[in-house]
């Protein structure tokens, strides 16, 4: 592919094909604040233009799709059916560059926002040719805002890109990265999500084809566009291929977001982090909508979606909270179950009462209370799929996980004492949650 | 050859007043909360005028009778 040419008003930097190997998104550097754009451009050169070209669209949307890219924002959909769903749907589409990062314990957006603005703005802008898109919306976590809007500041004084780009701050909820909830968000400031219409691909923001993307999903695509199918391949699994932002924290040396290879096992994400600060027990993969699995087990998992399967987990939006042995995960557990009842939207009868109802059990069971298991278990069957969105489904999916990894737990606690040792609070919550 | 329909519910239109369980009860039973849970087949010929009752009946118009094709899948609006 064509790295020589550049838009108007971008100089090529010296970047040639660059290595195969890690970091590819976050790479080292000293002083630490944002890239600049001059030192994006020597890393990476400029864009290449042709991505704005009608009739070699479709060969950059094919190259994506031999990428294999995924949606790294929690879903997995294939990045290259959402551009060709969205550069054919009718009316001219807009990109949402979606860096909503609603989840307390997730840190990976924020920070390839906050040092890499310029590679998320690349891949926005690209994605808006590849679609045809002529405005390009970025909707990023406030703790970020000011660094993004200083790096489209900056690209506007260079006058780099074809099409306009706006920033937004995203609504500081769980719920307002979902697609459709980030589309109402933006049109009428509402962040919950909607039913109707179907699919925001085909009309979304003003009825218009609507791409929905992950903020590390457009890094990735701004350096498939750049380097090619086979380059992005080279690392990863044949059917997950590339890398991956992966937030880690909880009981290790050195908490903070890491890239990794798709597919390395557990332990050795853990090693990027120094290892292990304490034993384990167990640790929550995926995210706040994700899965418990026992460390024993976890450790030597492949960190990919066939390699976690298995134990019932998913990359998710790339997470791995590591809790202590001591740490009473029935603990940990109903104080994220009571975060994500009150984030509810409250528009959907089970997600609102269901998610509350069971948080309420999971306290009780937590405290060592009288509690119900086989209610519980009911409850959690009766909001499983019952919303418009897959707020209560995931919700679920970690309670679930939670009872089984601490099943011998729970016997304790319903005997009327809890099995920690030590204080708890290795995942975050806002004090305050809600509207 | 009468056509195949289905039921389904809008969950943020819903307000849980229960009327279509009333109705149906051999398809929609409400869960702890009083939302209804519909069974996930299609609706048999004998109980399609009382399906076309409780869609009619709800007062968050909520409910619906899709066509469902031959792939599974709801009829496009």
């Amino acid at each position: 592919m064509n790295t020589a040419e550049c838009l108007p008003g971008l100089v090529p930097g010296e970047a040639g094909q660059p290595g195969a190997g890690l970091p590819r998104l976050l790479p080292e550097r000293r002083g630490g604040g944002p890239a600049t754009l001059a030192g994006h451009l020597a890393r990476h050169g400029g864009l290449p233009t042709a991505a704005w070209d009608r009739r070699r669209r479709e060969q950059f949307i094919a190259e994506v799709g031999r990428a294999g890219l995924t949606g790294r924002g929690g879903a997995g959909f294939p990045t290259a059916r959402k551009l060709a769903a969205v550069a054919a749907g009718l009316g001219r589409p807009v990109v949402i560059a979606n860096g909503t990062e609603g989840e307390p314990a997730s840190a990976k957006d924020k920070v390839l926002l906050a040092r890499e603005p310029h590679l998320v703005l690349d891949g926005a802008v690209l994605a808006a040719g590849l679609t045809g898109a002529r405005q390009v919306l970025v909707v990023a976590h406030g703790a970020v805002r000011e660094i993004v809007d200083e790096a489209v500041a900056e690209r506007r004084r260079a006058r780099c890109d074809p099409v306009p780009v706006r920033v937004l701050t995203g609504a500081g909820r769980f719920v307002a990265g979902e697609a459709t909830a980030l589309v109402n968000w933006v049109e009428h400031g509402i962040p919950v999500p909607t039913r109707v219409p179907p699919r925001i691909s085909e009309c979304g923001l003003g009825g218009r084809p609507t791409l929905v993307q992950n903020v590390e999903t457009l890094a990735h695509l701004a350096l498939i566009v750049r380097h090619g199918a086979a380059w992005f391949r080279s690392v990863g699994t044949p059917e997950e291929p590339g890398s991956i932002l992966v937030t880690v924290l909880g009981a290790v040396q050195r908490p903070a977001v890491y890239e990794t290879e798709i597919g390395v096992p557990i332990s050795a994400v853990l090693a990027r982090a120094g290892g292990p600060a304490a034993p384990l027990a167990a640790l929550l993969i995926g995210g706040y909508s994700g899965s418990w699995v026992d460390q024993a087990a976890a450790l030597t998992l492949p960190f990919s979606a066939a390699g976690l399967h298995p134990a019932g987990a998913s990359p998710g939006a790339g997470l791995i909270a590591a809790l202590p042995a001591g740490a009473c995960g029935l603990a940990e557990t109903a104080r994220v179950a009571r975060y994500l009842a009150t984030e509810s939207a409250g528009q959907c009868g089970p997600c609102l009462f269901g998610l509350d109802s069971i948080a309420a059990e999971l306290d009780a069971l937590a405290a060592g209370h009288p509690f119900d298991l086989g209610r519980l278990h009911r409850w959690l069957g009766q909001a499983d799929g019952r919303g418009a969105c897959h707020h209560p489904d995931g919700a679920v999916r970690m309670i679930r996980s939670a009872l089984s990894v601490f099943a011998a737990e729970t016997a304790q606690h319903a005997r009327g004492w809890c099995c920690g040792t030590r204080p708890a609070g290795v995942l975050p919550v806002p004090a305050r949650a809600g509207p | 050859m009468t056509s195949r329909v289905r039921l389904r519910v809008d969950p943020i239109a819903c307000a849980g007043r229960g009327l279509c369980a009333e109705i149906l009860p051999e398809l929609i039973t409400l869960d702890d909360w009083g939302f209804p849970v519909i069974r996930d087949t299609d609706v048999p010929a004998g109980l399609q005028a009382e399906a076309g009752e409780a869609v009619r009946v709800c007062p968050m118009l909520a409910l619906r009778l899709d066509r469902v094709n031959r792939m599974d899948r709801p009829a496009r609006r």
